[in-house]
């Protein structure tokens, strides 16, 4: 016999909170396909239909029953941030990898719902670029600048049944964190290209969305907001000191803000409860390190983006952050709390 | 100055919104009930130890005379609620979390309610001690839920003054309305009491805390506090204002110490319907033989009623029209922290503030609980500023010190966690299990300890004996030897007897420390929490696991 609360407020569900993330991403989704064009549509659709079936087939071996959790809306989340986070416009089966990872090995092999240590969608992206780094560097480019941007249908082509007529350089640049590393290699400034891709671009929009979507789950109190402001502060605060210590070589920190996953990671992904920090200052931690290493990743590594990486690494340091960051409890504390 | 203006509120953290349901009940005045045929009187109806029964099968008693008297410290005593004779003495279902019986006198009344020579107390005038003595025998003892013996709370000890009083008159839980419908109807008799309490107490401030929803009781309060400089303060409505540590903190701004009482910070508090059974108790020289209880929900019509101690529930539910068709259940005490009753039979005590009878509309089956997502809604919620989903992680893998270190022993079983939480975990059974196991071990720890100590005290003991023994046959052969000259003083008889000693004494004091039977050295929450986890333990608390998680971690 259960006992007390014998009430509890019903609106909420697991369900309700995963819908919530999906209606803050979908502002951002429009207008990635208005910036890069309607490709995204056809990796959402992928992504998305080989997460249901990777997380059938994962509840149906190991003998859960299927209806609440296929219908939790978590493999969802998982499967839009993986293709957010991925370039649109690759074969089909380079999405289903990606959800086979991200489903089977970092959700269920961990034991499921709730149970992830890491963030499967960026499980399922390290493991493709590290497997297919050169499908990885296909980044559309976007609508303003490409020769071609494929239409939906040169864009179901291109996904399902390969290359076909149009060639990836018609629709494909380099990324502006990859344009950045070269130009610097070669003897340029930093600043000139950030500068010039940074406008050419024009993904302000697309940062701005992301970031109206997170402004959404902070007021519908999905989220906190520890992780974004520490994430965005560790990337804006790293940045800086290297910008200051070398503006030629280093880009500067409102680049980093607006390129790569930084928006999208901040709210969206670091912010994956499961595998995310739980106490306030854990959080801070959590995030801001994230941020740090993110600059990192980005300025020494070889990868288009650094945020899957750090949050990756920083998923893995949770368990000792939240342990040494346990919040005092109410009276524990000496003295008065401030209040009113 | 009696209006609260301008008093400066704290904000705790956490607490949630549940829907108030407070206009069922709280619009008809208190009602008497009709004189039973039948009375069931627990003899354990306070925190502590239960009354010991002092009536016999047979016997003929009246209205008020004590039928169950005080034993240990932490105990107060039991009344007859009406005149008549002693049927049983044994066994009965009580309002308990567990559904098991305990042991009550069963009164037939007689239909005179005749009562016993009742004398007012001179308040001002008796000796303090003689004062709270006969408050014990009087049966005093917390209305507002925890049931813990007034007596013991209204002795300022060694502090000799505690500066702050405060009357807890918030009631936070959803439907329940007894304290809004006597602060409306009894403010003067309250405050009465609450004089008092402040004269026992040596209080220099008395604050009555009231959620703002009640503005009927705060006016009538206000009125009545005109003219002293009892402060009547309206405080925010949010579950649980009305918990002792959140509203202390409320009202003065300071923080109970986590496992301490406010007394810690210079604040007492009791319950408005404790005001007026002591007004009563002192004014009349009634023993405590009534309280107001709510009957609320899926009955025809709901209200508030004056009920003898001792009233069955079925009783009371009938006073109140019956239970409507397509009941599901029936809560003693509020959705929040009740719990279900399993027997109508069962009477009201002075825990029972309310009854609510549910239905499927009102209170539907919750839905099957979903793994925990570490949203951190329950954190968010908790009053206490738990983590309940790292309390929940630990409870639910057994492991129990895991748990102390994340405070479980702060955890107030108020349910806001389980009430927020999205995947619908029983967050509250699994705390309730984890006490219940926690404390089962340092009983079996105790028991353990004892024993030991017992075993080594017998080993010196039989030690003793054979020293002894080899003593007198020494002192035998020197008697015998009767010169006298060689045995006078055996230097290793000396040391060995110098050891046995200091052996002794301290197989004593091991005993001592083992068993610490004074209870009253133990903070008031400690014990009762002892209570009533021991309470639990008789059979309330089942795992939580079976029930809930079975359905959703079945992969662990
Ligand atoms: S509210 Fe429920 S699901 Fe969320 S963290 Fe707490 S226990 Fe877990
Ligand atoms: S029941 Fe315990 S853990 Fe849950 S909110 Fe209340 S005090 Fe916090």
């Amino acid at each position: 016999m259960p006992g007390s609360p014998h009430i509890s407020l019903q609106r909420n569900s697991v369900r309700a909170v995963m819908l919530k993330v999906l209606a803050a991403l979908v502002p951002g989704v429009i207008v990635h396909a208005w910036v890069f064009g309607p490709g995204i549509w056809v990796s959402l659709l992928v992504c998305t239909a080989f997460a249901y079936l990777f997380e059938a087939l994962a509840l149906a071996m190991r003998n859960l029953p299927l209806k609440p959790f296929l219908t939790d809306g978590s493999v969802l989340v998982t499967a839009w941030l993986l293709a957010l986070s991925m370039p649109t416009l690759l074969p089909w089966w380079i999405y289903a990898v990606g959800m086979l990872i991200a489903v089977l090995v970092a959700k269920h092999l961990y034991g499921g719902l709730g149970q992830n240590l890491f963030n499967p969608a960026m499980v399922g992206y390290a493991a493709l670029i590290v497997s297919f780094p050169m499908y990885m560097n296909l980044w559309p480019a976007p609508v303003s600048v490409a020769s071609h941007t494929p239409n939906l249908m040169e864009a179901f082509d291109l996904v399902f049944a390969g290359q076909g007529a149009v060639s990836p350089d018609a629709y494909t640049a380099a990324t502006p964190m990859d344009a950045v590393r070269a130009h610097v290699r070669a003897g340029g400034r930093a600043e000139e290209i950030a500068r010039e891709s940074f406008k050419l671009i024009g993904k302000e929009t697309l940062v701005l969305t992301y970031l109206l979507g997170g402004v959404l789950l902070l007021a519908t109190r999905v989220i906190t907001w520890h992780i974004p402001v520490a994430f965005l502060a560790g990337v804006t605060v790293t940045a800086g000191v290297l910008y200051g210590l070398d503006p030629a070589r280093y880009a500067d920190p409102l680049f980093h803000l607006v390129t790569g996953s930084t928006m999208l990671g901040a709210f969206f992904i670091l912010t994956d409860p499961v595998s995310a920090s739980g106490t306030p200052r854990g959080k801070l931690i959590y995030a801001g390190l994230a941020g740090f290493i993110t600059v990192l990743i980005r300025t020494y590594g070889n990868y288009p983006d650094g945020v899957a990486f750090s949050v990756l690494l920083m998923n893995m340091a949770v368990p000792f952050i939240d342990a040494h960051t346990q919040p005092r409890v109410f009276g524990e504390a000496r003295g008065r709390r401030g209040g009113s | 100055m009696s209006a609260a203006r301008g008093r400066k509120l704290y904000t705790f953290p956490g607490g949630v919104h549940p829907e108030e349901h407070k206009a069922e009940s709280a619009g008809r005045p208190i009602a008497a009930m009709p004189l039973l045929p039948l009375y069931v009187v627990p003899l354990r109806q306070h925190i502590g130890e239960p009354a010991r029964p002092v009536v016999q099968v047979g016997q003929q008693v009246l209205r008020g005379q004590m039928i169950g008297a005080p034993q240990g410290y932490v105990s107060v005593g039991v009344h007859a609620p009406t005149s008549g004779r002693v049927v049983a003495v044994e066994p009965r279902p009580v309002p308990h979390p567990s559904g098991l019986k305990d042991l009550c006198v069963v009164i037939e009344a007689d239909g005179e309610d005749r009562a016993i020579d009742m004398t007012p107390l001179d308040w001002h005038r008796m000796d303090p001690s003689a004062l709270r003595n006969r408050l014990r025998e009087m049966g005093l003892a917390g209305l507002g839920g925890a049931v813990f013996p007034s007596f013991i709370k209204l002795n300022p000890g060694a502090r000799r003054q505690i500066p702050i009083l405060i009357l807890n008159g918030a009631e936070c839980e959803p439907w329940i309305t007894c304290d809004d419908r006597l602060m409306r109807e009894r403010a003067s008799e309250i405050l009465i009491g609450a004089a008092i309490m402040r004269h026992m107490l040596g209080a220099e401030q008395v604050l009555v805390g009231i959620e703002d929803n009640k503005p009927e009781a705060i006016a009538c309060m206000t009125a009545a506090a005109v003219g002293s400089d009892v402060e009547v303060v309206p405080v925010p409505t949010v579950y649980p204002a009305g918990g002792g540590k959140q509203l202390t903190y409320t009202l003065t701004g300071r923080v109970t110490p986590s496992r301490g009482l406010s007394t810690d910070v210079g604040v007492q508090m009791f319950n408005v319907g404790t005001a007026y059974s002591l007004y009563r108790a002192v004014t009349f020289g009634e023993p405590l033989l009534s309280r107001i209880v709510t009957v609320t929900g899926h009955v025809a019509s709901p209200g508030n009623f004056e009920v003898r101690l001792g009233t069955p529930v079925a009783d009371l539910l009938a006073a109140a029209g019956g239970e409507r068709p397509q009941a599901t259940g029936r809560v003693v005490g509020g959705p929040m922290m009740g719990f279900e009753l399993h027997d109508t039979a069962a009477p009201v005590t002075k825990a029972v503030n309310c009854i609510l009878v549910k239905n499927a509309q009102l209170f539907p089956e919750p839905p099957p609980p979903m793994p925990c997502i570490r949203c951190g809604e329950c954190a968010r919620a908790c009053p206490v500023e738990l983590q309940p989903f790292e309390l929940y992680w630990y409870a639910h893998h057994r492991d129990f010190g895991k748990t102390q270190a994340y405070h479980l022993f702060d955890c107030i079983e108020c349910g806001c966690c389980s009430y927020v939480c999205p995947s619908h975990i029983p967050l509250v059974d699994f705390y309730r299990f984890a006490k219940s196991e926690i404390w089962a071990r340092e009983r079996e720890k105790q028991a353990a300890d004892q024993a030991r100590a017992r075993h080594e005290f017998r080993t010196f003991r039989l030690e003793r004996e054979k020293q002894e023994k080899a003593e007198k046959l020494a002192k035998k052969a020197a008697e015998r030897l009767e010169s006298g000259a060689v045995a006078a003083e055996d230097p290793e008889a000396a040391r060995k007897k110098a050891i046995l000693a200091a052996a002794i004494e301290k197989a004593k004091k091991a005993k001592e420390a083992v068993q610490p039977k004074n209870v009253d050295n133990l903070p008031a929450e400690v014990q009762r929490e002892i209570a009533a986890i021991e309470a639990r333990r008789r059979g309330g608390a089942d795992e939580p696991e079976a029930a809930a998680t079975a359905r959703t971690t079945p992969n662990p």
